[in-house]
């Protein structure tokens, strides 16, 4: 098939394959899942510039079929996701910023490779440590009675007392956060986090899912559940952002997102109802791998050179 | 943590309905490349050389139309698949 924008010739089943297992984690962990379309796209041929600028758009529809199907199973706190996208918008634009400043130092590629190692190998090794014990704790305690309903939306960590303790931070305006069972928060802990899930969105590209959905639950105090369809809806809005401003740049090939999209909207809703089936810990536990992946790529670049 | 942990029976029924939801969407997504897709492919085109802003804007309206119009479309198909029970 021929995409007459990127000027290249790419078969759709490609293309809704990829979406479709993109969809799959999207709806599964609330991640964009820009380390694999970006490198995905890359592979057939396309330049970078629209590989990242199309990947966007593509994240921005399959962020809206995955947070809808969250809303309805109850997994979005929309007055967070609301708040959130303050933080959001303006940490991506500090991120952009900061890359245009790297930019003219020189050393943009090397800067940013090695920040973004750090942080996902932080993020992999912290969240393993965590689910695990959480996990361990599970087990060593007696069994409880299942209870259905709102009960399946509660979530156990064992970082939960230091959760504890920022919520007890006294910051004027306190706000309480009823869908996420959280009673008094400071509003300036919201933003903080998700300026820096921006900020990560601006500076390493894509939705930085991969930062702020692990921030929600362990900042925040969000319910694992809750978290993975929050992050989608502020995906939405910094993924939105992104692509506006990478179309104007002439890096955006809709028609390519469009069909990814096909195939992601059938993923992202498989992804979405396996949550039901799945305890937060677990869910944590599965995600480790994910910033790993990033890790992989990031390293094969350094190494060799070449973007994938 | 409670969740509902599937039968093996309703875990074939559902993995069934998947196929036949699949077999649909398939057909579905066959007619919009060759119905929509083809007709949009020259005005957007023109749209990017000629007037990027709208084009970045019709980018974002484009897929987020789709994403809500498949979504419904998905979500159609599971409750005719598999009942109310999604």
């Amino acid at each position: 098939m021929f995409f007459p924008i990127s000027n290249s010739h790419i078969s759709p089943i490609y293309l809704v394959v990829i979406g479709f297992l993109i969809g799959i984690l999207g709806g599964f962990f609330g991640v964009g899942g820009s380390f694999i379309a970006g490198p995905a796209l890359r592979a057939v041929g396309l330049d970078w510039n629209f590989a990242v600028g199309t990947d966007l758009a593509h994240i921005v529809g399959k962020s809206v079929v995955a947070a809808k199907r969250h809303r309805a199973l109850g997994n979005v706190d929309l007055k967070l996701g609301l708040i959130m996208a303050i933080g959001t918008m303006s940490g991506a634009e500090v991120g952009a910023q900061l890359i245009q400043m790297l930019k003219h130092a020189g050393n943009v590629n090397f800067v940013v490779s090695i920040v973004s190692i750090i942080i996902y190998v932080s993020i992999s090794t912290f969240m393993i440590w965590e689910a695990w014990r959480t996990l361990q704790y599970q087990k060593k305690r007696r069994p409880r009675a299942k209870i259905p309903g709102t009960a399946a939306k509660q979530d156990e960590s064992s970082f939960s007392h230091r959760t504890a303790a920022i919520q007890r931070l006294k910051l004027w305006p306190m706000i309480s956060l009823p869908a996420s069972g959280v009673k008094a928060i400071s509003l300036w802990v919201i933003v903080v986090v998700s300026f820096i899930g921006g900020l990560f969105s601006g500076f390493l590209g894509g939705g930085a899912g991969y930062i702020r959905m692990p921030m929600l639950v362990y900042v925040l105090g969000i319910p694992t559940h809750l978290a993975v369809g929050t992050d989608l809806f502020e995906i939405i809005i910094s993924a939105s952002y992104g692509t506006f401003s990478h179309a104007v740049k002439g890096n955006v090939d809709i028609l390519i997102a469009l069909v990814m999209n096909t195939g992601a909207a059938v993923g992202a809703q498989i992804g979405a109802i396996s949550t039901q089936y799945f305890a937060g810990p677990k869910i944590r536990l599965a995600f480790v791998p994910l910033p790993l992946i990033g890790v992989a790529i990031v390293v094969y670049t350094l190494v060799t050179g070449h973007k994938l | 943590m409670a969740r509902v942990s599937p039968t093996k029976k309703e875990k074939k029924k559902t993995f069934r309905a998947f196929l036949v939801e699949l077999g649909f969407y398939g057909i579905f997504v066959t007619g919009y490349f060759f119905l929509v897709l083809h007709f949009l492919f020259g005005w957007l085109q023109n749209l990017h050389l000629h007037h990027v802003k709208l084009y970045a804007l019709m980018a974002i309206v484009l897929i987020i139309g789709q994403a809500v119009v498949l979504e419904s479309v998905t979500t159609w198909l599971l409750r005719l698949l598999r009942g109310r029970s999604e």
